[in-house]
């Protein structure tokens, strides 16, 4: 450990294993201005905002300098001011500076930080290239005219979520922040989980907002407005004013409330739903030899994910629908018509923590009747807009209950808002189930807390049942990379894609770091010990709804509407390999998948095969042969298209049959000869 | 193949002997100047003609002959790439300059058959007169004192052999049957020899950090990126004497602990590549590299690797992620290389021109290199004359030298013509000096306390008609564009800095904006990440400092002094001296001259874009702007 | 010309030779180049998929590097050198010269018929011969004026 003592600004401060001068002098209550510094994320050093006077040293990026004993470090001199006003003008003047209208004011970093310097002036002219803005996504905007290339974004997707949708592009004044070829964000590989929304420090990626067709619905009169409200809202809401979480969630529903929206549910009733359809389908793959390691299918953006890079694996996914998309499903089809309405004319809001969510309810097998299960996600940030629109002095609000009878929920559905909560409710739900009344309170600690990989055991019955919670999907890689390899086995893995689950989602309130996260879990399951309903099976309601809906737990009825399935999906569009003159227009258009599933499993071996069968046959300018990124057909061998149908699982003993029963047969000799 | 320091000697031996047994050797210039001047026609016609007078030619050094053979072989650059293509004939040294294809019967007729030199190819002194008939005897030449480019241009590159026969590989066999790593270490402290790439950093002191940084496993990188516009020192040692960067990495890779070494060469040097892969080819062969060398117990190996067009990638960190993979963008120090390198190992990087002296001063001692150069600057060093002096190329100093000695001795002053103005040293990192130092000592120390740097080594010599604003936005927008674009200072601050300087040379720039301009310029020295951007104002401060009446006359009068900004001054055509044969017009680009055909013509003020062609074509020198 | 398949195969055989390690992502690229002239961009996802390496990484280093080119370029590709040594001595001129002959538009490198394509470089190294200018990097050209280049021009052309 680094050890000894440094002077900092004149204060002799004790190094203490810190690993940076920016990190100790943070400690002694000096903050040193950055915008590419994340404890969480490797260092960048690049904006330079954070350079320190050493004695002897001169001028020192403090975030990637370690303090060593007997350094005399100064924080604020002449020299370093100097630096820092010119960067921050300098960063001002290559931004679009359309502050009043961003919707990043004031939680902006750059703004906050011009103000804090006394950057009044920019000396410099504007940014002398406008580029497009990618509306493309349905969670993210991204405007690189507002980037100021401190690369967080980038770093958070290679490094915790393991993805790598963005990267630098071009060097230089040229640089920018880019997809794969500049594509949008709705042609790659992007999980719309937010992340790098949470760490932009400017209006570069933002949220895209769902505020105003909330609004058109609760203007309508002819529309129902039922709001269901996630967990991890309720934690983070009150950050946007100026509170803790106390009360909030009553607070909360009284402003919905007076915002006009007619039913004020609890997503918390679906989670119960989850829990208890979820571990019911556990054990019964336990029982029956079903596929393990179940994985939770709560999180979208890990849904997207495993859809994108493990289609081997979606036979793991648990069936469940998420939380959101079981309450949506049970409001547009059992509600609705209970209320004597049409599923068109209730209108189902979710309040999420999360971006992906957004994504989520668009998926078109969540619908009902031709209309989406959920029709408006908001975030939370979002939320607070909107009361903050109404003119609800929130601070002032009277606390008002969730209405009956979806607006009940469990500790165990309360704590879905934090990594290892859903195993935990699963494990509740599993205690009591094997275990009868007398468990009482099930506390499940080994699950808990904000650590990226978490694994744990509990006895079900005579049987050992190995748990991995993991959250962050560069976490959740390694772990399935483990599995894969067969150095490690769970029988139930729980997936969040954020840092510390949802309360960290890309959807929550401004700083969202490690230190709001953690406060935020702990306010979970502080929320989650006064709550009186312990486990999913102790929520009557949702026992009740489950009986007179759909016919019991883990029924057909249950099945249709609560349950789903998941398909392959390509990671990246773009146009095919020519691979023999395929412009010139043949009778049998034959695509071969290259996407990385059937690259692996020797797709580019395949592809020469047909080269060769076409030529050997003599059906060069017949055949157009192409290799195609992702047939969205990966769980199956490789696959191939022949005009406008798919076949799988092609290998090269069977190849030449292929190829003569479905390429060769279809050649009409007329087109080219 | 070599299994012991026996076999190399006796190797040396029998190399030394078909040396010897040459009766003559003609030594064509293969460096890239020469080769673009036509000079591999000549080699391939030398040896026609001389086999067809029956004599016996030998390409390679070790080819079997019965007789004393007449050797014809390529060499590397001999640095005065100007009067190429060069011929060199030993053992006299003999040199012939723009040799023709159709000066090669001369050449064999004359001087191989009847002893008599061909006198129209010799250099003849512009002034006095005199003929140097030997390499030596040619004032670019008899002034410079080589060790880093001993070889050069003096052996075969391609040749092993020819290598082992003057003296090589016996370094790395001292070392590593006489020495210990520390002690290695202690000769390279004892030389004070300096980084060559720019820095002038301690060698031996890089060495000791890495020696003493824990890891299994080195690296030691040799750094071929040379992006200085106007330096090619580097692409001339790697290009003529490829084995010498190999034994200065095999004795630096003894020293720190490392089994493997990376030479990272520019993309835009594809014959260095080539020799240096052949070289290493020849050298893994002979068992000069690979494991256990010579028994010595010790293994190295080298790969290359060919940078891809980025001159950031000079820069330490961003050249060690480029072999990564990676986008060459620096990271920041510390952890320094030496501790944490590439893919995490302690690395050092040393620069072409480093490495290529160390084997002499492993063979002849640190204290023989201290002998040459200054107390603070030991050694020799490289420099590529250019711009507008008489004689241009590459050149070998002893450190300490004066501006005056290089430019006006060795460089034979300016151009017919021109008159001295200022020199930039030190490339885009470097500065702009002036008549008042042209005594200057030119060693680290000195340089870098009037504001310019060695540097790898770029000399450019410019003349009164130069323009400083537009040397220092030239030189701005080399950095604006090879700048990485990561740190803020960096890229948004040269960005600003260029447009400040554009707009002085457009004359659109107020008082305001040079002082925005000198501010910047420190911001940026202060604040960027790496070497690149802390260096690039240097151009803009030592012409601000040197010079600045020449910014002054621009932004308060409009006026570029040196006759040099096209957007400050205005075409006219002296009507006396036109005599209206119409050329102007036709070459005008822009259709601005017009005039009746015998009569004077006038330039459309509105329509001139200012291209300067029309004064290029213009017999009877009747354009002039002001 | 090459077949299509032909160029395929040995794009995968390049990948192969590099054992598709990441830290060999740039002489990959180099090499694809060379076969394709340039690196479309399906080429580079199917690189990023056999190299299991981020798509916008791939294209990331791909723009980094002045060597490389994601539109096709032409069949003669003219670098004219704008190091000091050339700048000093007029390769402004040379540059202005070529693009007017060529017709090139101002952010235009390469002729409308893929013929040629016109760049300016960092120094070559040949600051002995300034100002320099090369084609296809195997012809270099030393002490070249406006009126060579056109000569070099028209000589390439009639080459066809």
């Amino acid at each position: 450990m680094n050890t000894g003592k440094v002077t900092i600004d004149g204060q002799v401060v004790e190094i203490n294993g810190a690993k940076n001068i920016l990190e100790l002098a943070r400690r002694v209550g000096i903050e040193i201005p950055t915008f590419c510094y994340h404890s969480e994320l490797s260092v960048y050093g690049a904006c330079r905002l954070c350079m320190v006077e050493v004695e002897k040293m001169g001028l020192v990026a403090s975030c990637s300098t370690a303090p060593v004993d007997g350094m005399v470090i100064h924080t604020n001199t002449a020299r370093v001011r100097r630096l820092r006003r010119m960067i921050i003008e300098l960063l001002l003047a290559n931004h679009d500076r359309e502050c009043p209208t961003c919707s990043k004011s004031t939680t902006c970093k750059l703004q906050k930080l011009a103000k804090q310097f006394g950057v009044t002036k920019v000396r410099f002219g504007k940014r002398d290239k406008q580029l497009p803005i990618d509306e493309s996504a349905p969670s993210i905007i991204k405007d690189p005219n507002k980037c100021i290339l401190c690369g967080d974004c980038v770093r958070v997707c290679k490094e915790v979520q393991g993805i790598g949708v963005w990267d630098f592009a071009f060097r230089g004044s040229e640089t920018q922040v880019s997809t794969a070829f500049n594509k949008k964000l709705s042609d790659v590989a992007c999980v719309n989980c937010g992340q790098c929304v949470a760490v932009c420090p400017t209006g570069a990626l933002t949220v895209k907002s769902e505020v105003d067709k909330a609004w058109e619905a609760i203007h309508d009169p002819e529309k129902t407005v039922i709001v269901q409200i996630a967990p991890a809202v309720r934690v983070a809401l009150g950050e946007e004013f100026g509170l803790d979480s106390r009360d909030v969630t009553g607070k909360m529903v009284a402003a919905l409330k007076k915002i006009g929206v007619d039913k004020v549910f609890d997503t918390l009733f679906g989670a119960d739903m989850t829990t208890i359809e979820e571990s019911m389908e556990f054990m019964h793959r336990l029982k029956n030899g079903g596929k393990l390691p179940l994985f939770t299918s709560c999180c979208p953006a890990w849904i997207k994910y495993c859809e994108q890079t493990h289609a081997d694996m979606l036979k793991n996914l648990s069936s469940c629908r998420s939380p959101q998309q079981m309450f949506g499903s049970m409001v547009k089809k059992h509600y609705a018509r209970k209320i004597g309405k049409k599923p068109e004319d209730v209108i189902c809001i979710s309040i999420m923590p999360c971006t992906a969510k957004k994504f989520e309810a668009r998926r078109p097998e969540f619908t009902t009747g031709g209309v989406p299960d959920v029709d408006v996600v908001l975030t939370t940030v979002e939320l607070a807009q909107m009361i903050k629109e109404a003119g609800i002095i929130f601070d002032e609000l009277k606390p008002v209950g969730f209405d009956n009878p979806l607006g009940m929920g469990s500790g165990s559905a309360l704590i879905f808002g934090a990594s290892g909560g859903v195993a935990e409710s699963v494990v509740r739900f599993v205690a009591g189930y094997t275990g009868g009344e007398e468990v009482g309170r099930v506390d499940f600690y080994p699950v808990r807390g904000i650590k990226g990989i978490k694994e744990a055991e509990i006895e079900v019955e005579g049987n050992t049942i190995k748990i991995a919670v993991v959250n962050g999907l560069a976490n959740a890689e390694r772990l399935i990379q483990r599995i894969k390899n067969g150095e490690a086995f769970y029988h139930i893995v729980e997936v969040m894609s954020c840092p510390g689950g949802c309360v960290g989602g890309g959807g929550q309130p401004g700083v969202n770091d490690t230190a709001a996260r953690v406060k935020r879990i702990k306010e979970i399951y502080s929320l989650d010990a006064v709550n009186q309903v312990h486990k999913a099976q102790d929520n009557i309601y949702v026992n009740k709804i489950l009986e007179d809906w759909f016919g019991g737990p883990a029924s057909s009825g249950t099945h249709n509407d609560l349950h789903t399935k998941y398909t392959p999906r390509k990671r990246i569009s773009g146009k095919p390999i020519d691979i023999n003159n395929a412009e010139k227009g043949g009778s049998v258009q034959v695509s071969v998948c290259v996407g990385t599933g059937c690259y692996l499993r020797g797709s580019y071996d395949i592809m020469n095969k047909f080269a060769e069968l076409i030529k050997q046959m003599g059906l060069e300018g017949h055949v157009d042969l192409n290799g195609t990124f992702c047939l969205e057909q990966c769980d199956k061998g490789v696959s191939i298209k022949v005009d406008d149908e798919i076949i799988t699982g092609v290998t090269e003993e069977n190849v030449e049959q292929i190829f003569k029963s479905h390429v060769a047969i279809k050649v009409d000799l007329a087109v080219n000869s | 193949m070599l299994k012991t320091r026996e076999d190399l000697i006796k190797l040396q031996e029998k190399a030394k002997d078909a040396l010897r047994k040459e009766k003559m050797r003609i030594l064509v210039c293969a460096g890239t100047g020469c080769v673009a001047s036509g000079s591999l026609k000549v080699y391939d016609a030398l040896k026609q003609k001389l086999k067809e007078k029956g004599l016996e030619v030998k390409v390679e050094l070790m080819e079997e002959k019965d007789n004393e053979p007449c050797a014809v072989n390529t060499s590397g650059c001999h640095g005065f790439c100007q009067m190429g293509p060069l011929v060199r004939i030993e053992p006299e040294g003999i040199f012939y300059h723009h040799v023709k294809e159709s000066d090669v019967d001369d050449i064999v007729e004359q001087h191989v058959i009847a002893g008599q030199l061909v006198e129209r190819l010799l250099y003849k002194h512009p002034v006095t007169g005199e003929v140097a008939k030997t390499q030596d005897q040619v004032p670019f030449y008899s002034k410079q004192t080589r060790v880093a480019l001993e070889h050069c241009g003096r052996i075969n590159p391609d040749d092993i052999y020819d290598y082992i026969a003057h003296d090589g590989y016996q370094a790395v066999a001292k070392v590593f049957f006489e020495m210990k790593p520390e002690e290695v270490i202690n000769e390279v402290l004892e030389s004070g020899l300096r980084g060559r790439g720019g820095g002038g950093f301690p060698t031996g002191r890089k060495w000791q950090f890495a020696a003493a940084a824990e890891g299994e496993k080195k690296y030691v990188i040799c750094n071929g990126d040379e992006g200085d516009p106007g330096a090619f020192m580097d692409r001339s040692v790697m290009e003529g004497d490829p084995h010498r960067v190999l034994e200065g990495m095999m004795i630096a890779g003894y020293a720190i602990g490392a089994d493997e070494g990376y030479i990272y060469v520019r993309a835009e040097y594809p014959l260095a590549v080539k020799r240096l892969r052949k070289a290493i080819a020849d050298a893994e062969q002979l068992g000069l590299l690979g494991e256990n060398i010579l028994n010595s117990g010790f293994s190295f190996k080298i790969h290359v690797k060919e940078g891809a067009g980025a001159f950031v990638c000079g820069e330490e960190t961003a050249l060690i992620a480029s072999i990564e993979g990676q986008r060459g963008m620096p990271r920041p120090r510390p952890p320094f290389p030496a501790q944490k390198g590439l893919w995490g190992c302690p690395t050092i990087i040393n620069n072409v021109e480093t490495l290529a002296n160390l084997p002499s001063i492993l063979l002849r001692g640190g204290k023989w290199f201290r002998a040459f150069g200054t107390e603070g600057s030991p050694g020799t060093k490289t420099f590529a004359l250019a711009g507008q002096v008489a004689h241009t190329g590459l050149v070998e100093v002893p450190m300490g030298m004066t501006l005056r000695e290089v430019v006006f001795d060795i460089g034979g002053g300016l151009k017919k013509g021109k008159e001295f103005k200022a020199v930039q040293i030190g490339g885009p990192s470097g500065g702009c000096l002036t008549e008042e130092h042209l005594d200057l000592k030119l060693d680290y120390d000195e340089l870098r306390k009037v504001g310019a740097m060695v540097g790898s080594g770029g000399l450019v010599v410019m003349g009164k008609d130069t323009c400083m604003v537009e040397v220092a936005k030239f030189f701005m927008s080399f950095v604006q564009s090879e700048s990485c674009g990561k740190c803020v200072p960096c890229r948004e601050g040269t960005k600003r800095m260029l447009e400040i300087l554009t707009a002085i040379t457009k004359g659109q720039a107020t008082e305001e904006d040079l002082k925005l301009l000198e501010e910047l310029a420190y911001i940026v020295q202060d604040g960027s990440l790496c070497g690149l951007g802390k260096t690039a104002p240097n151009p803009v401060l030592t012409t601000l400092r040197y010079f600045r009446d020449e910014y002054e006359a621009h932004v308060r009068d409009k006026k570029c002094p040196a006759g040099a900004c096209k957007d400050l001054q205005d075409y006219y055509i002296d009507p006396e001296k036109c005599k209206g044969c119409g050329l102007c017009a036709r070459v005008c680009p822009a259709g601005a001259i017009s005039g009746e055909k015998k009569q004077p013509h006038t330039i459309d003020k509105a329509k001139c874009a200012k291209c300067g062609t029309c004064i290029e074509k213009c017999k009877f020198n009747a354009i002039y702007t002001a | 010309m090459e077949s299509p398949q032909r160029k395929f195969q040995k794009l995968q055989q390049i990948i192969d030779k590099y054992e598709g390690k990441a830290s060999q992502l740039i002489p990959i690229l180099q090499e694809v180049q060379e076969e394709y002239r340039y690196l479309p961009e399906e080429v580079l996802t199917y690189i990023a998929t056999a190299m299991k390496l981020p798509p916008a990484t791939v294209f990331g280093v791909a723009t980094f590097y002045a060597q490389f080119s994601l539109i096709p370029k032409g069949k003669y590709v003219i670098r004219i050198c704008d190091g000091t040594a050339c700048h000093v001595r007029g390769s402004e001129l040379i540059n202005q010269a070529v693009r007017k002959e060529l017709n090139l538009q101002d952010n235009q490198s390469t002729t409308e018929d893929l013929q040629f394509t016109v760049e300016r470089v960092s120094c070559l190294g040949a600051c002995g011969l300034a100002p320099v200018v090369t084609v296809n990097d195997t012809e270099v050209y030393g002490q070249m004026t406006p009126e060579e280049i056109l000569a070099v021009v028209k000589k390439l052309r009639e080459e066809g």
